[in-house]
């Protein structure tokens, strides 16, 4: 089971969690302008990386807050955990 | 019919011989410099298709390169669950073309897949679960394909070790049955395909990892590989969790997650459980194996990963889900757990034909539930290859549905985890 540290709980087991998927993914900002092969890749398309992938995830039997951690899909280690609306670290270690 | 490559004489004659002088089942060849067609990925799906392009279709050379060993994959991790039972016309044709051709198998390849028609029920534990899988019986027989409501009572006649008391937390309310449907043995389904496949002339590479996808102006040319370049007219992708990451090889992006899928196996008892039982709502399937243990399978782990390893909570939920529905377990003890890497779609449909690179072809997708369609998939997946254009059969689980919107959307009859 994961330890996943919540920005404002601090770490707390994975089935506290739900997670959300590949994080950063924006919705366009003038959907009419798209072409249906760009409105699919916006609404189906992952990157879905074997190695580092920023997800988010959300303390939903906690907090119940939304946030962001970047986590390797092989090894299952957490890099890092920002919040909502903050950039990613610079590529971390 | 040619005379059983295996039985019990073969057995008697050469367990005298010390098992010194058994043939080998297929060739380890090298691989050749170039190929007409090569299938990336040795699990059951790819070594179904190499078996097809080889018996059914004029398609010139043909290897199967596995970055490990033959069915190492989820062909020899899964749960074996066989059925053709879902909602829309485009799955149940296809997945029932899967089950007819498991059903001649054995005899096909001259190996016994080891097909067991037990019956796969699926419950019901409240009234919509009730209303939905009665809609979907209605459904699969108006497609020809046999599939029966049961209530209560005659899920207990079939499952006499079932809790159908009405005083449990989630009590069955009924369940379907496909009678037809049932388990085999998922390493005989790739060794027989394997076996026979090389018998074709295909040249199955194993140790022999795909690292690169050669494109040059807009055609597939061959692949960069562990044990040096493989040109290549065709290519045909079947990496299961690994899609992801070989189409990026081609510069395409598949709208598939990589989820660990966990199964477990309890120690051998004596038969106690007949047909195959799911459970959608209590997350849990069962059914026992020949050798006696109990296999079990709940739901898929909720991140992405390529680790083969999965939470410990699904693990103590499925329990917790099985000794709700047989109180009769709770003292069994479980012996081996183990995940495997499934590729999920957000339809719950696989992906089965060309992509925008010419010479290459993509077979993913499969998610929790594509051992029941190996035959039937390599089938669809080697017409493909050989004319260049899809089968009526595979055409509607094209890529590019994702942009014209028609989605296949099969979650309910995905069941828990397939
Ligand atoms: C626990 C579990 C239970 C399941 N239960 C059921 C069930 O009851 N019923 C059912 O119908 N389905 C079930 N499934 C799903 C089923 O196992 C799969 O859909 C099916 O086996 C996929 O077969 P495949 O041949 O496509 O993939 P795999 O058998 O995974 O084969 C893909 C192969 O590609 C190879 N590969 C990957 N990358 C490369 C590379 N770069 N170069 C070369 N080779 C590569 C891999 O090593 C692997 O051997 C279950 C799955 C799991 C994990
Ligand atoms: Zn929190």
């Amino acid at each position: 089971m994961l330890l996943i540290p919540c920005p404002w709980c601090g770490e707390r087991d994975e089935s506290e969690f739900a997670c959300g998927g590949e994080a950063h993914i924006a919705r366009p900002p003038d959907p009419d302008a798209l072409n249906d092969a760009e409105w699919a890749d916006y609404l189906f398309m992952r990157t879905n990386p074997k190695g580092s992938q920023r997800e988010r995830w959300c303390h939903t039997h906690g907090c119940g807050r939304w946030f962001n951690v970047e986590r390797d899909t092989v090894t299952h280690r957490i890099l890092s955990v920002y919040r909502m609306g903050e950039p990613p670290p610079k590529d971390a270690p | 019919m040619t005379s059983p490559r295996y039985s019990i004489f073969s057995l008697a004659r050469n367990a005298l011989g010390y098992h010194r002088s058994w043939s080998r089942a297929w060739r380890s060849p090298e691989p050749q410099p170039s190929y007409d067609v090569v299938i990336v990925g040795g699990g059951g799906h790819g070594l179904a298709t190499a078996y097809y392009l080889a018996r059914e279709h004029d398609a010139g050379s043909i290897a199967v390169l596995e970055k490990g060993w033959l069915g190492g994959g989820n062909t020899g991790r899964n749960t074996t669950i066989i059925r053709s039972n879902y909602l829309w016309d485009e799955s149940a044709h296809l997945y029932e073309k899967s089950l007819k051709l498991y059903e001649g198998l054995s005899r096909e390849l001259n190996f016994n897949i080891m097909l067991s028609q037990r019956g796969v029920l699926n419950l019901a534990h409240n009234e919509h679960d009730l209303k939905e899988l009665s809609r979907r019986v209605r459904a699969i027989r108006l497609n020809g394909i046999d599939s029966e409501v049961l209530d209560p009572a005659g899920v207990k006649a079939e499952v006499p070790i079932v809790n159908t008391s009405p005083d449990v937390r989630y009590p069955i309310l009924g369940a379907s049955i496909q009678r037809r449907g049932g388990i085999a043995r998922h390493d005989a389904v790739a060794w027989g395909f394997a076996r026979a496949a090389d018998a074709r002339g295909v040249d199955i590479v194993q140790n022999c990892e795909v690292t690169g996808i050669d494109v040059s102006g807009g055609r597939v040319t061959g692949l960069r590989t562990s044990r040096g370049r493989i040109a290549a007219n065709k290519v045909g992708l079947v990496a299961a969790g690994h899609s992801s990451v070989l189409a990026a090889m081609a510069g395409l992006r598949l709208p598939i997650e990589s989820h660990t899928l966990q199964a477990m196996v309890s120690e051998p008892i004596k038969p106690i459980l007949h047909g195959v039982v799911m459970s959608n709502a209590v997350h849990v399937y069962v059914s026992q194996s020949d050798k006696g243990e109990l296999v079990i399978g709940a739901g898929m782990d909720g991140y992405n990963s390529y680790s083969q390893r999965g939470s410990f909570q699904i693990v103590e939920g499925q329990m917790g889900a099985l000794v709700e529905l047989f109180p009769i377990f709770s003292r069994l003890r479980m012996l081996r757990q183990w995940g495997g890497i499934v590729d999920v779609c957000p339809d719950a449909s696989p992906i089965v034909g060309k992509t925008p690179v010419d010479g290459l072809y993509i077979n993913c997708g499969w998610g929790t539930g594509g051992f029941k369609a190996t035959p039937g998939s390599g089938w669809a997946f080697a017409h493909t290859i050989a004319q260049d254009r899809p089968h009526a059969l595979n055409a509607p689980f094209a890529l590019e549905r994702f942009a014209s919107g028609a989605l296949i959307d099969e979650h309910g009859a995905a069941a828990v985890a397939h």
